[in-house]
């Protein structure tokens, strides 16, 4: 399978999204809603759970079910909004000692004029700095479509675990087409070129785990995708929560730091 | 995304064989001597254009006292990245010849009005001031230098955003050097950003955006996604001001906009109040 495989089956719409995380990687899911600024924003939402015996702050992209949730979402395209309440609720992660667990799957950032308006570009910056320092555990969960800043806004964590069809990049392969090769018909090429898949991202330390997903894709089988995933973040956490928070957050920051670190 | 729309690098940038200068953002034209001895500033608009690293630095450090940092840091094609164009390597050396620079920053130690200080410049002109890895990691060491040895930060950023011929790992270079800004401003250190034209994308969207002080150039560019992706996005023509550093003061992501003569005076003023040593 090549890389642009990958990028068709991660865009999937068959496949699991923040709805099923919700109810079959999470145990008793409740939303909470807004920035307590101006908006709820639907392309990132989140609230508080148990996953097995932790209790944690959820966070994730929400692409939507039917049409009109992918269009009040922007098909989980978030906006500023977005970005703060994920802060918001993280904040009450690290004062209620609850790990945090990020579901990332979104073509990017919302890129709209209100989008701009309320800082998009500061929300997103805002954002990477409060999770490099934030004291409790964070673990990454990439489903679906990384997409640049809009999905590294709530992907620094302590572990990153990326299913196994899933696919993370600093620039869509269409987008880099269109300016690198002035032709947007070349996606396969970009894609290939700029090593997206699960698989590339592992060897080049970018994540820490790929997760397996049933034979044919997630969208096969969701129950039996996301209790894989269950099964994952559980570990991750019992290795994350017998850290004292000092030594997790100090760890973080080397991880961060050694990306690109080539001498 | 439309953080590399090529769409301001052809016409911002005066031919370099020209005899004419033209402003990008008025397109009245002016002979090159009068552009530059106007300091690269439109007379008739006041655009304040841009300047290579060495440019800035001279206009900012204290004479004699800029000490240049990692020095030796350049790019990484880790990927081995190939475009239609050819391969990412000839490019970025290009580059490096066409500038004199390793690395689309320049970063070093100075005094500023006798502050102690760490001043990054971004350059435009090398491969549209892109963040790979090479800049993102001087760009962490020299906020990691500042926190050490307790001196102020002040970036000029000047970027298109994250360059994708490093891949994923230029995109972590957001994630890096937010990381390292937060442990400097945690450590009660003043870091100062100053946002000039243009600045885009993944290097707004990550330390150019965390100043304690953001401050902008007249008539800049600033935003995160490119004006084209937006209107096809809401199928809306933007106002013309949209993303200028004049419309970022009103909605509130800029502290001040300074003019060029005015921006060391300020600088040294903001280090003075926040308490650097000297
Ligand atoms: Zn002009």
């Amino acid at each position: 399978m090549n890389a642009m495989d990958k990028v068709k089956i991660a865009r999937d719409p068959r496949r699991p999204h923040f709805n099923e995380f919700a109810k079959f990687v999470c145990d008793d899911f409740e939303e909470l809603h807004g920035d307590r600024l101006v908006n709820d924003d639907r392309g990132l939402v989140g609230g508080v759970a148990k996953i097995g015996d932790f209790r944690c702050v959820v966070l994730g992209h929400n692409k939507g079910a039917t049409v009109e949730e992918n269009m009040a979402s922007n098909f989980g395209m978030a906006c500023p909004d977005g970005y703060r309440k994920a802060m918001r609720l993280a904040s009450l992660a690290e004062r209620f000692h609850m790990p945090v667990v990020t579901f990332v799957d979104t073509p990017g950032a919302y890129p709209g004029r209100e989008a701009e308006e309320r800082g998009q570009a500061e929300a997103i910056a805002k954002s990477l700095e409060f999770f490099s320092a934030l004291k409790t555990p964070v673990v990454v969960v990439v489903t679906g479509e990384g997409g640049s800043g809009g999905a590294l806004a709530i992907a620094v964590g302590d572990k990153i675990l990326m299913l196994e069809n899933a696919v993370y990049s600093v620039i869509s392969p269409e987008g880099c087409a269109g300016i690198l090769w002035r032709d947007g018909s070349k996606a396969p090429e970009a894609a290939e070129a700029l090593k997206i898949t699960a698989t590339d991202l592992l060897a080049l330390g970018a994540i820490d785990e790929v997760v397996p997903e049933p034979k044919g894709g997630a969208h096969k089988n969701v129950k039996s995708a996301c209790l894989k995933i269950k099964r994952a973040v559980i570990a991750k956490l019992k290795e994350l929560t017998k850290l004292p928070v000092e030594e997790l957050v100090q760890k973080r920051y080397d991880k961060f730091v050694a990306m690109g670190r080539f001498n | 995304m439309g953080w590399f729309e090529p769409k301001t690098e052809k016409s911002a940038v005066p031919p370099a064989k020209a005899i004419w200068a033209i402003c990008p953002k008025c397109n009245s034209h002016f002979s090159k001597a009068q552009w530059k001895k106007n300091d690269s500033i439109c007379p008739k608009c006041n655009y304040h254009g841009r300047l290579s690293a060495r440019e800035r630095i001279a206009r900012m450090a204290d004479e004699g006292s800029f000490e240049e940092l990692s020095p030796e840091i350049s790019y990484s094609d880790h990927l081995k990245f190939r475009d239609a164009a050819g391969d990412y390597r000839s490019k970025v050396e290009a580059a490096m010849k066409k500038t004199g620079e390793k690395e689309s920053v320049v970063t070093g130690r100075c005094t500023i009005g006798g502050f102690k200080s760490v001043l990054g410049v971004m350059d435009f002109s090398f491969m549209g001031g892109s963040l790979g890895t090479g800049a993102g990691e001087k760009i962490t060491v020299a906020a990691e230098t500042a926190l050490a040895e307790r001196r102020a930060l002040i970036i000029f950023s000047a970027s298109g955003g994250a360059r994708m011929h490093e891949g994923i790992l230029s995109l972590m270079q957001m994630a890096k050097t937010s990381a390292a800004i937060q442990r400097l401003k945690a450590a009660g250190l003043p870091f100062i950003s100053v946002l000039t034209d243009p600045t885009t994308g993944g290097v707004s969207a990550s330390y150019a955006m965390l100043g304690d002080v953001n401050i902008t150039e007249p008539r800049a560019l600033i935003g995160f996604a490119g004006r084209r992706v937006i209107e096809n996005t809401i199928r809306q023509k933007l106002p013309e001001d949209f993303q200028s550093a004049e419309y970022l003061l009103k909605h509130g992501f800029i502290d001040r906009v300074v003019a060029r003569s005015e921006m060391k005076g300020f600088i040294v003023k903001l280090l003075d109040l926040f308490g650097v040593s000297k």
